[in-house]
């Protein structure tokens, strides 16, 4: 495996809720390889983004916690950090994009000061310099006549410009590290097209390594070197992006990626997909085993009595899964 | 007209009025559905595409009379719906119906399942209270809901599930046509497999007819026989679905197709780059409206709006240059 720069070990982080304990992040292992990307794929409530908040530190406490665990991020340990020293890794060492291009972005200031205050606020420069430094990563992320956009507010800019815009914050500080969460979610795709893209291309000019989380396999495979299939609060499976695609091992992950219709092969015969039964588990409500069981068509006793471990199938190939002993 | 065609829709717009104020009149018109012709046929699931704002879901609505639409018409089963008064257009209802996208908006969270199931009965008057009970376990163990569930109200269920309640609505009146807007957009994927699986079910066993709108085209390809890509209010161009995924002719359908990610490790990827937005609808561009964003224009482009037109036979594009040339 490559060198990692950012490494999660057995990160659990749980939220208190009237219902109960929601361990929404379960023990989640991963390594994100320096100068690469590694996709972060899994359905809503897996605990993609609490993994995603809980770097960054900014899970809201109460209700939430991170209950143990390490995060290595290029040598230390983030969770030992004192929230100064945290506030100086946020945004500027490890930036973060968000889903959400209209809520992200504050409705009553002009896009350029946004700018400018983030870049003042992480590098040590004068206003005037802040606002020439907006004007060049406008110009970076291919905003067409950049200095008209600094003086115009969210609402005057489409969905597809407000997600460059607030690519063009995150990158404004040169972080070495950028999470993407669910960035073109939102998004057309042809311009879905345009932004992993323009993220793709930024990563190899700026060589940052990029945490990209996603629900949607073609995008992973578009973007990602590396990928980590989250479950019900864990790895489900760890690869190489070839690995994971040419032979998928998890019985979730073959499951997912049998349940899409996939638009470049033959149509099948039928119309029916092959659709992975039951439902997400309750988070409160866990089985005694593996959490996948009940949905899974190659469950054996021993699913049902003991939780498996992440097995190591050789080449950095990880599952969790006890038909793969 | 043709007894094939459960619904024809001719020369359809809707435009909406924007701006202006009480005394002055609107200053500017929207036309989110601009001028739209097709034809669905019984038993086929027409998919309708097409990337947000360009008017799919306003002409679905339009279909329903849930807007009135600007001009045009609209026939089910040869009937003038446009012209219908009240009491034809609650018969015609009854035959029509409509799927939401968002499972967590569409039900009213204080009517339980049993009630919500039971909607069309009330609206209708039909079935005595009986029968109606009957029809509503009958309806919901058709889609998946446990009998015990239907005296539960909407925020008990998971999104998948209400999605199930939501078509369980829709086929209580034995409806010939069902539109469904973006029905498995809001779900996760292992559950859009399993309401499309239902979906299709329900098709083969009481013979339904689906309006399948959606911006997702892997969906589309795989559920549709017959698709329409829109474009800024207008059909840019309608197929076989084979045909059309196989050998678009619009460029715009081109762009379109090339843009969707992929996860296939032998799929070499050529991407056709459309560069720019959808331009204002308020102002559309003179001529084709795609004319700004497409790599094969020529001068007739940007002067004259191409009109949708038959190439091979069922394959209809409306493209001022691809017809000669691709």
């Amino acid at each position: 495996m490559p060198e990692s720069l950012l490494e999660i070990r057995n990160l659990k982080t749980y939220f208190k809720t009237d219902e109960g304990i929601a361990k929404a992040v379960n023990g989640v292992d991963l390594n994100v390889p320096k100068g690469q990307t590694l996709g972060l794929v899994g359905e809503s409530g897996c605990g993609k983004s609490v993994t995603a908040l809980s770097v960054m530190r900014l899970i809201p406490d109460p209700p939430g916690k991170i209950m143990g665990g390490e995060i290595i991020f290029d040598g230390q340990n983030l969770l030992k950090l004192s929230e100064s020293e945290m506030r100086r890794i946020r945004g500027n060492t490890i930036s973060m994009i968000f889903q959400e291009p209209m809520t992200a972005l504050n409705p009553v200031y002009r896009i350029g000061s946004q700018m400018a205050e983030v870049i003042q606020l992480h590098q040590n420069v004068s206003r005037r310099e802040a606002a020439s430094r907006a004007l060049d990563m406008l110009h970076k992320v291919g905003i067409p006549d950049p200095k008209q956009r600094l003086q115009e507010y969210p609402h005057q800019i489409s969905g597809g410009m407000r997600q460059r815009v607030l690519i063009a914050m995150a990158l404004s500080s040169h972080p070495q590290m950028v999470i993407a969460d669910e960035p073109t979610t939102a998004l057309d795709v042809t311009i879905q097209a345009q932004i992993l893209e323009l993220i793709n291309t930024l990563k190899d000019e700026m060589g940052t390594s990029n945490l990209l989380i996603t629900h949607d396999l073609g995008v992973v495979y578009e973007m990602a070197q590396w990928v980590a299939v989250m479950y019900a609060g864990k790895v489900v499976e760890y690869a190489a992006k070839s690995d994971l695609f040419n032979r998928p091992l998890h019985p979730y992950t073959i499951g997912l990626m049998e349940s899409i219709p996939q638009i470049d092969r033959p149509l099948p015969k039928t119309k029916i997909l092959k659709a992975i039964p039951g439902m997400v588990p309750n988070l409160f409500e866990l089985a005694y085993g593996c959490y996948f069981q009940e949905r899974c068509n190659r469950a054996f006793e021993r699913c049902h009595g003991e939780e498996p471990p992440l097995l190591d199938k050789g080449s950095d190939h990880l599952v969790r899964c006890w038909r793969h002993e | 007209m043709n007894n094939r065609n459960l619904l024809v829709v001719q020369g359809l717009k809707k435009h909406f009025a924007m701006g202006g104020g009480f005394l002055h009149g609107p200053a500017f018109h929207l036309k989110a559905v601009n001028g739209v012709d097709l034809n669905v046929k019984r038993g086929e699931t027409f998919g309708l595409v097409g990337e947000s704002g360009c008017g799919k879901t306003t002409l679905g609505r339009c279909i329903l009379r849930l807007e009135e639409p600007t001009g045009g018409q609209i026939f089910f089963e040869g009937l003038d719906v446009l012209a219908c008064d009240r009491r034809q257009l609650q018969k015609i209802r009854r035959d029509m119906q409509i799927i939401f996208q968002d499972p967590y908006a569409s039900l009213n969270p204080r009517k339980k399942i049993r009630r919500i199931i039971g909607e069309g009965f009330n609206v209708h008057k039909l079935l005595s209270q009986t029968e109606r009970r009957q029809r509503i376990s009958e309806l919901a163990n058709l889609v998946g809901i446990r009998p015990e569930q239907i005296g539960r109200y909407p925020h008990e269920f998971s999104g998948g599930q209400r999605q199930r309640v939501c078509i369980a609505r829709a086929l209580a009146l034995n409806p010939k046509l069902i539109i469904a807007d973006e029905p498995v957009s809001a779900l996760d994927v292992s559950i859009q497999a399993q309401i499309l699986n239902l979906l299709v079910e329900l098709q083969e066993k009481f013979s339904l007819t689906y309006l399948f709108i959606s911006h997702d085209l892997s969906v589309v390809r795989h559920i549709c026989d017959r698709v329409a890509v829109m474009y800024m209010g207008r059909i840019v161009e309608m197929a076989d679905s084979s045909t059309l995924f196989t050998r678009p002719l619009h460029p715009y359908t081109l762009a379109l197709l090339s843009a969707v990610p992929v996860a296939n490790p032998r799929t070499k990827s050529k991407r056709i780059h459309l560069y720019g937005e959808v331009p204002s609808q308020i102002n559309p561009p003179k001529g084709c409206t795609f004319n700004p964003r497409c790599s094969i224009k020529k001068d007739i482009c940007s002067q004259q709006q191409p009109e949708l037109g038959e190439g091979e036979a069922g394959h209809w594009v409306a493209c001022h240059v691809s017809k000669t040339e691709i």
